[in-house]
């Protein structure tokens, strides 16, 4: 197709924009990595909205069983958020390790982060498996459906980030600092934070408001 | 073992479904026996199946409508026949079996019939029209038809494997609990939903991506295709409204598979939550689906009255707004649960308010043909024939989003009529609008005009004598999804629907018949220019069927109808140039992973279905494990070497150049 640049400027740019608002052509490969996964982390996020609404319109459907502020405990929260947003902070030193290209500073970022990952996830599923064992699982009531199924949700992706962490660790093992492998890098830790900031809903609208009831 | 899996789950003792489920399989057995001893496997396994090319995409997805549509459409030349005999009766079908026919009707219309239809164009024809090389996720791409393809397998693997839903087309609760059905229908349902749901978000992100970041040097925002910009609309709304179906179908999942209580009657589960997710969805799906019509008709109307599009700038703004309001009006699908004269009015007032853009709309394209040299080609006449159609049907939905009115018309035949009226005279008219338009472009022959033509009138006469007796019968009382009935008045008007049943299915035939033909006269109906319909957009610059790479150069854009300008220009200077450099092209590399995925997603769908939990976990490891393979590829890229580019590029530009001298001449 060679009709490029070919006419002259004779031909009036209807609108006006001039030559300065000319879009310049098709983007980098890792902005539109970025953009295409920005777009998903906030479809992932209208998802997260979806549970959330279920829990606000069915928190106080308790039908006899026991209220939030009954089972909830304010201190096992509290480790965890900690181990959440420490490992956001890890998770950052890892992406600022592989963008110096720094092996060791970024395998031991995402260890850490690995480790934070699970550390909160056992802590979660101890509460969980607490719960139903003293016959508050998720069938007791409504609120305790929207209540597991929410904060769940939020503990599965926790649990795909951490394998898609080793996924990533492994590559840098075998294939170092690609450029490929970069994009893959900085998703993940769009995602990771992205975790980070839907707990702080989780924790603010389910355990905080949650025990003052 | 199998879980819920025995041998009572095939319907030996109904003839309908293992008729037509032997004669599918038949089917589908001769074709891959042929496939396999003509020697095309390799063909179609390099070729087709593990393409990330993203025309060959939309064709698959295009193809699997096409063939999604005679199922569908069948289904509901059943319904119609059991209505028009099944007065004072029981008619041909037991009830069970028409409620599952006209749930899965629903679903695969609109799921597996339209979604993949629009996708399918807007993956052909996007890229091209923006003037670059490809998608922005090729291998994405891939990935998502297969899903969709997994959620088609999974539908009609119901037909015989079990039962389908009995719930409808949205699969309302209570009835899709567990305690109201307690069969494999609704997992079916769901499951297939789920996993196609995941296929669409994907193309959809993919898309929003491409039109946001991928266009070619000078296509600023205002000078992009009206098919750009709808894509761009449609798909926005395909990110923000598909999480909500997904997380609907998982509570409801949830609720069947685990016993939890987000929809139940008992322990304050609540039923009207499902209704408000359902249709927070529900609605802009239909702008999903419609939007991408009203591109297509935008592109088809201005290219053959030989005119710009008038008003292009107000048509971006409707298109916009109606992609916003769209997520402002759902509850009018249930006025009449009680929310109150206030919520009410204000949500009447909005789902008025979104006819004014789309009467914009309308007023553009009559203002595009005024003073136009208008050429009925078929997709014009499928563009007119549209306009008329969508007129009514979009009076009638003024009609029903009146709350008061709607009292009377809720789940009426009446409103039945409405949503067909807009979703075939909006949706299924695009499609095939936008079929016979890029066809060429996409296999470089034109169609049969005089059998286009035929489909185009018996499939516009017959749909309004199916549907117009359909609103009669509304008023008249009768409601929707009834299996027979006793009130004679109704009686002429479900006869007249099956003969106008009748006159459609002739128009569907006759499309049949034209691809055949058409395939047939192919060398006649070559096109060699690439430019069959004197088009105005980039996809017509390139030659028909475009290379892999698309373009050798990205196109310098400078105004709206950017390839109208260049031919203009060419004219005057008669496209002689220096000839250009050639430059080597990387194209991404074909890859298997979307039909493993697909692959493994359909063992675990079926296991989910049957609860056969050892599968689930093997499905499970599988789909991780291409994921990880496919992460740990080292060369997703080849090089087209500029020799090979010039080569190809040459013989397009030969042909291009005898059609300019010659127009020149003229
Ligand atoms: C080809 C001509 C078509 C005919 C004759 C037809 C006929 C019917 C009939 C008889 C029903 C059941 C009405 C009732 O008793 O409740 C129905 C329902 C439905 N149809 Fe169609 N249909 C056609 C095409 C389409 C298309 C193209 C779509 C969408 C793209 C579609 C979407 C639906 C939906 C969503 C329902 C509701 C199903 C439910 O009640 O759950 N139909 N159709
Ligand atoms: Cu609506």
């Amino acid at each position: 197709m060679a009709v490029t640049a070919t006419y002259g400027d004779a031909h009036a740019d209807p609108h006006h924009v001039g030559r300065a608002a000319e879009h310049p052509g098709p983007a980098s490969k890792r902005i539109v990595t970025a953009y295409g996964f920005w777009i998903f982390l906030l479809s992932d996020i209208v998802m997260f909205s979806c549970f959330f609404a279920a829990y606000a319109v069915l928190a106080d459907q308790i039908a006899g069983g026991p209220k939030g502020s009954e089972i909830f405990d304010q201190r096992n929260v509290a480790i965890e958020t900690v181990c959440l947003l420490l490992s956001s902070f890890t998770c950052g030193m890892a992406s600022i390790a592989a963008d110096v290209r720094s092996r060791f500073w970024f395998y031991l970022g995402m260890a850490v982060t690995c480790l934070l990952g699970l550390i909160f996830l056992v802590i979660e599923f101890k509460e969980f498996a607490d719960l139903v064992s003293r016959g508050y699982g998720p069938s007791r009531s409504a609120f305790l459906t929207s209540f597991f199924s929410l904060v769940g949700c939020h503990g599965l992706h926790v649990s795909a980030g951490v394998l898609w962490l080793l996924t990533m660790m492994a590559q840098v093992f075998a294939k170092g600092f690609r450029a490929d492998v970069l994009r893959r890098m900085m998703c993940f830790a769009l995602f990771w934070h992205a975790l980070d900031i839907i707990w702080v809903g989780v924790f603010s609208v389910v355990y905080l408001l949650g025990s003052g009831v | 073992m199998l879980g819920k899996l025995d041998w009572s789950a095939i319907p030996f003792d109904q003839p309908i479904p293992l008729i037509a489920g032997a004669v599918v399989l038949i089917g589908i057995l001769a074709v891959l026996a042929w496939v396999v001893v003509k020697g095309h496997l390799p063909y179609l396994w390099h070729e087709w199946i593990t393409s990330v090319d993203h025309k060959r995409i939309g064709v698959m997805y295009i193809l699997l409508a096409s063939v999604m549509l005679l199922r569908g459409g069948s289904d509901a030349i059943m319904m119609r026949i059991q209505q028009a005999i099944a007065y004072q009766s029981q008619g041909y079908l037991p009830p069970e079996h028409y409620n599952q026919i006209f749930s899965a009707h629903g679903t695969i219309m609109i799921f597996f019939v339209a979604m993949p239809f629009v996708i399918g164009l807007m993956n052909l024809v996007v890229p091209l029209q923006l003037g670059v090389r490809d998608v922005a996720f090729p291998t994405l791409n891939s990935v998502g038809f297969w899903l969709t393809a997994t959620g088609a397998l999974l539908v009609n693997l119901s037909l015989v494997i079990g039962e389908f839903a009995r719930t409808g087309w949205l699969a309302f609760p209570p009835l899709s609990e567990l305690s109201y059905s307690p069969g494999v229908g609704v997992d079916y349902y769901a499951w297939s939903l789920q996993i196609s749901g995941v296929g669409t978000l994907v193309a959809g992100i993919n898309l929003v991506t491409t039109v946001l970041k991928l266009r070619t040097k000078g296509m600023n925002y205002l000078r992009m295709p009206m098919f750009c910009w709808t894509t761009l609309a449609s798909n926005l709304l395909i990110v923000a409204a598909f999480p909500i179906l997904t997380a609907t179908l998982a509570m409801l999942l949830l609720d069947r598979y685990l016993g939890f209580h987000f929809f139940t009657n008992e322990a304050g589960g609540n039923v009207m939550m499902f209704m408000n997710l359902i249709w927070a969805w529900g609605h802009p799906e239909v702008y999903i689906l419609v939007l991408p019509a009203f591109g297509i008709f935008s592109e088809v109307v201005s290219t053959f009255s030989g005119k710009a599009l008038f008003g292009y700038r107000s048509m971006v703004l409707a298109t916009m707004a109606i992609c916003v309001i769209s997520f402002m009006v759902w509850l009018h699908h249930f006025f009449t649960m009680g929310a109150g004269p206030d919520v009410n009015a204000i949500f009447g007032i909005a789902s008025m308010i979104i006819a004014i853009p789309t009467g914009v709309k309308i007023y553009n394209w009559l203002f595009t043909m005024y003073g136009g040299r208008i050429r009925f080609a078929t997709p014009m006449l499928w563009a007119v024939g549209f306009m008329v159609t969508f007129i009514i049907g979009g009076l009638t939905g003024v009609l029903v989003a009146v709350p008061p009115a709607d009292f009377m018309l809720h789940n009426s035949m009446f409103l039945v009529a409405h949503f067909h009226n807009v979703i075939i005279g909006g949706v299924l008219f695009g499609a095939f609008a936008g079929f016979e338009y890029w066809f060429p472009k996409a296999f470089g022959f034109r169609l049969d005009e005089r059998w286009g033509k035929r489909a185009f009138w018996f499939t516009f006469t017959g749909f309004y004598i199916t549907f117009v007796p359909l609103y009669v019968a509304g008023m008249l009382g009768m409601t929707r999804r009834m299996q027979h009935y006793d009130v004679a008045a109704w009686r002429p008007w479900m006869i007249a629907a099956a003969i106008g049943m009748a006159v459609l299915t002739t128009g569907v035939i006759c499309q049949i018949v034209q691809l055949v033909v058409s395939i047939r006269n192919r060398e006649a109906l070559r096109d060699r220019t690439g430019d069959p319909w004197d088009g105005r957009s980039l996809e017509w610059a390139t030659s028909s069927p475009p290379p892999v790479f698309n373009f050798a150069f990205h196109p310098d854009v400078r105004g709206e109808d950017a390839y109208w300008d260049l031919k203009a220009h060419a004219k005057q200077q008669s496209l002689e140039h220096e000839s250009p450099e050639y430059h080597d092209i990387e194209m991404p590399r074909n890859s298997p992973t979307g039909f493993v995925c697909a692959f493994f997603a359909t063992i675990m769908g079926f296991a989910l279905i049957w609860h056969i939990w050892w599968m689930v976990i093997l499905g499970g490891i599988g789909a991780f494990a291409t994921f990880v393979v496919f992460a740990w590829r080292d060369h997703d890229e080849y090089v087209i070497p500029a020799a090979e580019v010039a080569r190809i590029d040459r013989v397009n530009l030969e042909e291009r150049r005898s059609l300019v001298s010659m127009a020149g001449a003229v």
